[in-house]
């Protein structure tokens, strides 16, 4: 049953991919083909990155710097949770400044640290960090303040160490969250790396993307997008695998919603 | 007599209600022992003052003014000292849900840092005592409520604690389950030679299970004091039921003229 179920999914998501396709090559028969590349050039230039290991290190520099910016926020954005959950007048310092950041425009982040700093991949490390710290933070934050009551009495009768306590109770009760924050952020960083890549960078795949630009290679810019796109689905394919694996324990009603 | 390991000294609670009509007085200047090896069950009507009492023995609240001593020591303060020490089986089962039933039965032991092996096999042991053999890997979402309880009370016992303390265990139970379990419970108590403190509302269970039974009033104070296994013969329990009943009649009338 779940794996019918699945595969239905994935026959659902396939169709729909492929109309999307077909109205595309449909388009590409009436327009130029600089505004509407042919499918199978789409394709073929997108397997071309993928084999051409000059062009795949492009699309690994955009990964690498997207896993440090998010590992870097999720790191800081974990501490600040924490301690805004142990602590009220913490939070009344912190919270602001972390609404007041969310405000701020990933772009504004781009320029502000083109002036303030040199090296290229500090500066994307930065504007990845900042764009997304204040999701992290709020998402683990709010998994943090949905502890029970009564688990945490239950485990405070036996009297845990304060890492016992976290590893045992804290640990497993934040898990959810951190695996939505990564799947909600991981959208958002992929988006924000471009940007940052495209303004500020000599190498990623917003860097590319900018050469098609100045090429006017449509089909090159589709490539180079799809790459991007392909890097985020399998990212949250294994988030998911990680939290199907982490969240077995939860009871599954058989009557869907 | 010797020294008791439960001490309540002229105890009192309050508490500031959620809409700021002054404070609401819990337990009121309470004073009681409990000695070494001996079950007091607890009994009073809702809302009395029973799982105040309780949480101030597990230490999981301080006591607004006297002293509460469990082995010498302040439950609240000394933390470290009551590592181990106590047991307690709560009225919900409060299993982890992404620990298995063998996991949430370890979780004490884990603890305090009991050497792994060793310590899975005491927890399978209260599993298989408990009549879960075959269930160790189960997640209690696919335990039925009596099984979950016996994983809590297998969680309390795997401690080897000094003393139990249960919050009412078996009231969301079906009576067959509870009077399976309430009989195991005792067995394990008296067998392990612990002191437990039994927190119910019922009558029946109080005297089934205690060597002394307490009858409380609102705010949390000794209305009876009562032995019921003094009582010689049926009558006599009688007798005692009768009377404890009219303890609790009584303040229920005098709540209704309140």
């Amino acid at each position: 049953m779940i794996a019918n179920a699945r595969l239905t999914r994935i026959l659902r998501g396939c169709l729909s991919t492929l109309v999307l396709a077909g109205l595309w090559q449909f388009a590409s028969l009436f327009v130029p083909h600089y505004l509407f590349p042919p499918v199978p050039d789409v394709i073929t230039r997108t397997i071309a990155i993928l084999f051409t290991w000059s062009l795949l290190t492009e699309v690994l520099i955009t990964a690498a710097r997207i896993f440090a910016g998010l590992l870097g926020a999720f790191v800081l954005g974990g501490a600040l949770a924490l301690l805004i959950g142990r602590s009220p007048r913490i939070e009344g310092y912190v919270t602001p400044v972390l609404v007041f950041l969310q405000g701020i425009p990933a772009l504004s982040w781009v320029v502000i640290a083109i002036i303030w700093f040199h090296g290229t991949e500090f500066r994307i490390f930065f504007i990845m960090v900042l764009t997304t710290l204040p999701a992290f933070t709020f998402q683990i934050l709010d998994a943090f303040r949905s502890m029970s009551k009564e688990l945490f009495e239950m485990t405070m009768s036996f009297r845990p160490r304060r890492w016992t306590l976290f590893r045992v109770l804290i640990l497993p009760t934040i898990v959810p969250g951190i695996l939505t924050a990564w799947k909600v952020n991981l959208g958002n960083a992929a988006r924000v790396v471009v940007v940052a890549e495209l303004v500020g960078a000599t190498g990623g795949v917003g860097y590319e993307l900018l050469r098609q630009q100045q090429l006017f290679d449509m089909a090159g810019a589709i490539a180079w997008t799809l790459q991007l796109v392909l890097f985020v689905l399998v990212v949250q394919q294994t988030i998911v695998a990680i939290e199907g694996w982490a969240l077995r324990y939860r009871a599954v009603s058989e009557r869907a919603i | 007599m010797a020294q008791p390991i439960i001490e309540f000294r002229d105890v009192s609670k309050m508490f500031g209600r959620a809409d700021g009509r002054g404070d609401l007085l819990a337990v009121d200047r309470l004073t009681l022992d409990v000695a070494p090896g001996e079950i007091v069950a607890v009994l009073g009507k809702t809302g009395c003052g029973k799982s105040t009492m309780f949480n101030l023995i597990a230490g999981l609240i301080e006591p607004s003014s006297g002293q509460v001593l469990v082995s010498g020591h302040d439950p609240f303060r000394d933390f470290e000292f009551f590592r181990g020490k106590v047991g307690i089986v709560f009225q919900g089962d409060r299993l982890m849900p992404w620990r298995t039933a063998l996991a949430n039965v370890l979780l004490g032991l884990e603890i305090l840092d009991a050497e792994p092996t060793r310590a899975r096999a005491v927890a399978r042991g209260w599993l298989e005592r408990l009549g879960l053999g075959g269930h160790e890997n189960d997640y209690p979402h696919a335990l039925s409520g009596g099984m979950r309880q016996r994983v809590s009370i297998a969680r309390a016992f795997a401690v080897e604690p000094e003393l139990l303390l249960c919050d009412e265990p078996f009231s969301a139970l079906d009576e067959m389950t509870a009077r399976d379990l309430r009989a195991e419970f005792v067995r394990l108590v008296r067998q392990n030679g612990k002191t437990a403190v039994f927190i119910t509302h019922q009558i029946g269970e109080a005297m089934e299970i205690g060597d002394r039974v307490l009858v409380l009033h609102r705010p949390a104070r000794i209305a009876l004091e009562a032995r019921p296994t003094e009582a010689e013969d049926e009558t006599a329990r009688e007798a005692l039921r009768d009377k404890i009943l009219q303890v609790l009649g009584h303040e229920a009338a005098a709540g209704t003229q309140a």
